[in-house]
């Protein structure tokens, strides 16, 4: 099972996108979508952004958990005080608590890298030992 | 004996102190601008840095002696590196550096910064530039010369590596030049 994780910032701007595979069930923790499905990855996470509009204010969570799919994909997202949302697009056999570990962990994360002096508000993060964290974060949980 | 009372001295003088991220967020933000104000000319930050620590050191010196109730002079130069590290930074960071690298004939020292409240969350611009160029807490460079100056000693203080550039450690190499003599002011006529 793959999964692609992208943060997409205020503006609707992308700021930071992942592709990994699980490394549960002996996974190498490699993606493994095929070369159109990239492009279609992320077409489905930012064409999801119109339903978080929609169900960021049902309930006071930042953890929205499934909001939408598109065929066997489907898109949990997180938003953080700041307005930043946390796509992360999986298949089905998932459960929520999973996703809930992996988006906190990498929240916790994004909040130290966001605290660097260098970074501007929506701007693209760039930084490496921020990546690393998000792929052990996967590895972790997923 | 003389390392002892300096770490009880650091210990009892009593600051007022503020919230550290206060402190690594406004740091960071001047040295962002001054990296933004210079166009990423990280020499000239250092520079820039550098003297503000100066004039900072120059007035510092004069809290630190009144808060530390220090006002015996330092036998020699490693006295004063003890206070350095284990008051001063003491008192006014709440970290100890640790001192090493002596030269034998005791005038070139290094403190070893084991933490360092400025480099909180920080990571260098990644122009390729900043990581070889930029050192991120040179003010700290510049109070030291500036304090001591302001105690009749001329020293050279400059980082000679940093975790922030991907170094193991963040040093501070110290040198005294020479103790500054009481110059007689020029005569009138």
């Amino acid at each position: 099972m793959s999964y692609y994780f992208a943060i997409i910032g205020t503006q609707d701007n992308p700021l930071f996108e992942y592709e990994f595979g699980t490394s549960k069930q002996g996974g190498d923790g490699q993606s493994r979508f095929t070369e159109q499905a990239h492009h279609l990855n992320q077409f489905v996470l930012h064409s999801s952004l119109d339903i978080v509009e929609e169900v960021q204010w049902m309930n006071g969570q930042l953890y929205m958990k499934v909001i939408d799919k598109f065929f066997t994909n489907y898109i949990s997202c997180f938003m953080t005080g700041g307005n930043v949302k946390f796509l992360l697009l999986h298949q089905p056999p998932q459960t929520e608590e999973a996703i809930k570990n992996f988006f906190n962990e990498v929240y916790e994360n994004y909040v130290k890298a966001i605290m660097s002096p260098f970074y501007k508000v929506n701007m693209e993060v760039r930084s490496p030992v921020f990546r690393q964290r998000v792929a052990a974060a996967g590895r972790k949980y997923l | 004996m003389a390392s002892s009372k300096a770490s009880r001295l650091g210990e009892e003088t009593r600051m007022d102190k503020v919230n550290a991220e206060l402190v690594v967020l406004t740091y960071g933000a001047m040295v962002a601008q001054l990296c933004k104000d210079f166009d990423s000319d990280y020499v000239k930050v250092n520079q820039q840095l550098d003297k503000m620590g100066y004039n900072i050191g120059l007035r510092l010196i004069e809290d630190y002696l009144a808060k530390s109730n220090t006002f015996k002079r330092c036998s020699n130069f490693r006295e004063t590196a003890e206070m350095i590290a284990k008051v001063g930074f003491k008192i006014f960071l709440n970290i100890t550096p640790t001192i090493t690298n002596w030269t034998s004939d005791g005038k070139q020292f290094s403190l070893v910064f084991d933490e360092n409240p400025f480099a909180d969350f920080v990571e260098l611009p990644d122009d390729g530039r900043a990581q070889d160029e930029l050192w991120y807490s040179n003010i700290l460079c510049g109070v030291l010369r500036g304090a001591l100056e302001m105690v009749q000693m001329q020293v050279e203080a400059k980082f000679v590596s940093d975790v922030l550039r991907g170094n193991d450690t963040t040093e501070m190499r110290i040198s005294l030049i020479r103790y500054i003599d009481d110059e007689l002011p020029p005569e009138d006529d």
